[in-house]
């Protein structure tokens, strides 16, 4: 099993031993399995249940700080989520001045191209169909790194 | 024959028996991937997750359809929320049935969706029997000192 990522040229993920990830979910089981396969990756993985948590712990909730900000390398979010969609909450994020560089990925279990095209515009940087494999992950982490396989 | 191998080969056998009869597909066997030393009972216990919130759900769904004026969007939400995590677990019957469901929902077919959530409790129930078989054998191997074999 490969661990960590390797330090060449990467961006904004240069020598990140172990990528913070924010994992945002309803689901209760589908924030487990994602947590799983993102630590089976050696990511370091935070889980927030809606897209206010998210915000919150980004420091982008009702009380800005910016204690997180510096320490998020990715947003996984779900798609749909009551109350703040995943498309409303990559929304925030690329809005806000501090956070916007850090890249999103959508999830979702429907395979809606609208839906897809509308997200990756708005500047998400891969839409993923669930359930996601760990193949899904492997192609995450190229794709971010920029790596050729 | 010794007892590890006749586990084993059970465990063959009833594996190939529920992938056969659709009970378990591909994805199944993603799950158990995931299982390491650092997580050794993950697929258990993301199994029980799944049969606690299917509980829920369900019960929601039923208390829906029981109202004067059902709300089928609401129906409609469960059924997709309980699509999306039978499919993580590979139930694929689960997930074939939860399709007739929505379309029922939304097509506010009342009587479709009463016999789609029968459906649905049966198929659940069987899916949690067989599971718990699998499981008991995959004790029984590893009880019996063998190793359990990797799901294809």
């Amino acid at each position: 099993m490969e661990s960590g990522f390797s330090s060449s040229s990467m961006g904004f993920m240069e020598n990140v031993e172990q990528p913070h990830v924010l994992a945002v979910d309803d689901s209760d089981i589908d924030r487990k399995l994602i947590e799983k396969l993102l630590k089976n990756f050696s990511c370091k993985v935070t889980t927030a249940e809606n897209g206010a948590r998210a915000l919150e712990f980004l420091g982008l909730g009702d009380h800005p700080n910016h204690c997180n900000v510096s320490k998020v390398n990715l947003v996984i979010t779900d798609y749909c989520m009551p109350g703040m969609t995943g498309y409303e909450l990559l929304k925030k994020i690329k809005e806000s001045s501090v956070m916007k560089e850090v890249p999103v990925v959508i999830m979702s279990s429907e395979n809606i191209p609208n839906r897809i095209s509308k997200c990756l515009e708005e500047g998400a940087q891969m839409f993923m169909l669930k359930p996601i494999k760990q193949s899904d992950i492997k192609q995450l982490r190229c794709h971010l790194m920029n790596c050729r396989s | 024959m010794d007892a590890v191998a006749q586990w084993r080969n059970q465990w063959f056998d009833y594996t190939h028996y529920l992938r056969r009869e659709g009970f378990l597909d591909d994805q199944f066997a993603q799950l158990k991937k995931l299982q390491d030393e650092n997580s050794p009972d993950f697929v258990v216990e993301v199994v029980s997750l799944f049969f606690q919130d299917s509980e829920k759900l369900l019960n929601n769904m039923a208390r829906a359809l029981e109202q004067n004026v059902v709300d089928f969007k609401q129906v409609d939400a469960c059924v997709h929320q309980f699509k999306g995590s039978s499919a993580w677990i590979g139930a694929m019957r689960l997930k074939n049935v939860c399709i007739n469901f929505r379309n029922y929902c939304e097509a506010q077919n009342l009587e479709g969706c009463l016999g789609c959530l029968q459906q649905v409790r049966q198929e659940c129930l069987a899916l949690k029997n067989n599971l718990e078989n699998l499981f008991r054998l995959e004790q029984q191997i590893v009880a019996a000192g063998g190793s359990i074999p990797v799901m294809e």
